[in-house]
């Protein structure tokens, strides 16, 4: 896009905020009670995380790829691409996602005591991980309500890209020996910039 | 648009409807079974009303069947006043079929005059076949390079279509001043039907150089942005509109808007975008009664930029 310096974030805001919602309470429909299962999914997945094992972190890694695909096939690349024709390629990030996470969980071995491992293991940086596990993992649905937006709209783990994403990075974190820093780094970025075109995307509307 | 919608929704709904209902029933009784002004595309002579219907995130409204059913009916009522031409582009997500779903709906086919736009680096052809077929017209009547994205490639393109009957107008478009020096050299130095660009009462760049210069080289001009995506009447409209609007049979600030617009010269035709009947009402509305004159317009330039 050339002279991209000129436009504004809304500039790229290409449907209502009324269409967006009323998409996410649509699929929310379609899917139900789907939303339940990513509940049950969501306590798993903090489970297996607080662990430490490798096995344990095998089928977390296993959980969170089937999690990414579903939310980058059911909602980026069957509903969300009908208004923003980007959201096809994010479902592609979405599915990398998952690949990656297929590939850790099949080549996982222990460095729980190498020091990278270590030092992510320290008290603080644990908190904020649980936060965060916890938070898209189990809370994120009550973020919506508090906003004012209907059960109905209500973005659940494992079902909607922002809690999952949120909730992956936490998980990551606080996951055991069988993922290295350089694992966690990388599997971090995908959720990361999701986590930031979400982010825009709510404020533009919000405007 | 929408936020107009939403700044309605603020008002208690029964008065809301019934200043609505007041505005409608002011435009037909003072224009009944008036046509709406139409202007002549300097390249062909052919008239088209000077309000016409954009779709830039009112009609992207993907599956929600409620939603597609909403833009059939701002097009039947669009049709129904007299509109002709709607404008979209491959880059406005699911709005092509949408428009699509509509004409099939209403069978406006006669009236309509199709503007979309070609949006890629590849060869254009592809894209123009696909959303021609999303639109399920048999040609467009005008295709536009879309904020002249690899124009030249697709300009000529457009120019060979033209030349063989697939298409019967050559365009090309920006927004909010972006490339003013590129269009200008393409309004010189190349045979187009159409120029898009921004223009409404306070982005009035286009006055300088490229209104003048579409008059010199008889090209039409297309208003997008006339309301500034809403913002523009959701400021306005914390004030009242002036009495000598009446002058220029203006009942509302969008009307007041867009008769500016398009009671510049230069202009051919502005786009406003909506989902709202209303709405789309209101909009054909500022295609009827007295337009005002140079004097007039500086007046209501000068008020807005007062405000």
């Amino acid at each position: 896009m050339s002279e991209w310096w000129t436009y504004r974030l809304s500039d790229f805001l290409m449907f209502s905020p009324r269409i967006y919602w009323r998409l996410v309470e649509q699929y929310n429909r379609d899917v139900w009670p789907a939303q339940l299962l990513g509940l049950v999914v969501g306590i798993t997945a903090i489970k297996l995380a607080t662990l430490r094992q490798v096995r344990a972190d095998r089928a977390l890694a296993a959980l969170l790829a089937a999690s990414w695909l579903w939310v980058g096939w059911a909602f980026h690349w069957q509903r969300y691409a009908t208004i923003n024709w980007s959201a096809q390629y994010i479902a592609m990030a979405f599915a990398l996602q998952a690949a990656l996470l297929v590939g850790v969980a099949a080549t996982a071995q222990p460095t729980a005591r190498r020091a990278g491992g270590e030092r992510h293991a320290r008290a603080a940086p644990r908190r904020v991980a649980g936060w965060l596990a916890v938070g898209g993992g189990l809370l994120y649905p009550f973020f919506g309500a508090i906003a004012g937006r209907p059960w109905t709209q209500a973005e659940v783990f494992a079902i909607a890209p922002e809690p999952t994403a949120l909730a992956t990075l936490g998980l990551l974190a606080l996951a055991g020996p069988a993922y290295s820093s350089a694992a966690r780094r990388t599997l971090a970025v995908i959720p990361s910039v999701s986590l930031v075109l979400g982010a825009a995307t709510l404020w533009v509307m919000s405007d | 648009m929408m936020k107009r919608r939403t700044v309605l929704k603020a008002i208690p709904a029964v008065g809301a409807a019934a200043a609505l209902a007041r505005v409608q029933a002011q435009a037909q009784l003072q224009f009944p079974a008036a046509r709406p002004i139409a202007k002549a595309i300097p390249s062909s002579g052919e008239r088209i009303p000077v309000v016409g219907l954009g779709t830039w995130i009112t009609f992207n409204v993907g599956n929600d069947r409620p939603a597609r059913e909403q833009c059939a009916e701002v097009m039947r009522h669009f049709f129904e006043a007299g509109g002709r031409l709607v404008d979209s582009s491959p880059m406005y997500g699911s709005s092509q079929g949408v428009i699509g779903d509509g004409l099939a709906k209403l069978a406006a086919d006669r009236q309509l005059f199709s503007a979309d736009k070609v949006w890629t680096s590849a060869p254009g052809s592809a894209q123009i076949e696909a959303s021609r077929q999303l639109w399920r017209v048999p040609r467009f009547d005008l295709l536009q390079v879309h904020n002249l994205l690899d124009w030249q490639q697709q300009l000529p393109l457009l120019q060979e279509m033209k030349a063989t009957g697939r298409l019967r107008y050559v365009g090309i478009t920006t927004s909010e001043g972006r490339r003013d020096r590129e269009i200008e050299q393409i309004m010189r130095n190349h045979r187009i039907d159409f120029v898009q660009l921004t223009y409404n009462l306070l982005d009035r760049d286009a006055e300088q150089r490229l209104l003048p210069l579409a008059r010199e080289r008889g090209i039409a001009v297309l208003a997008n942005r006339p309301f500034r995506e809403g913002a523009l009447l959701r400021d306005l409209k914390r004030r009242p509109l002036p009495a000598w609007a009446g002058e220029i049979d203006c009942v509302t600030w969008a009307q007041f808007a867009l008769k500016f617009i398009v009671s510049h010269p230069a202009l051919t035709c502005a786009i406003p975008a909506t989902s709202s009947v209303a709405h789309v009402r209101e909009n054909m509305g500022a295609a009827r009664g007295r337009m005002p004159d140079e004097a007039f317009r500086r007046r209501m330039a000068d008020h807005v930029a007062s405000l």
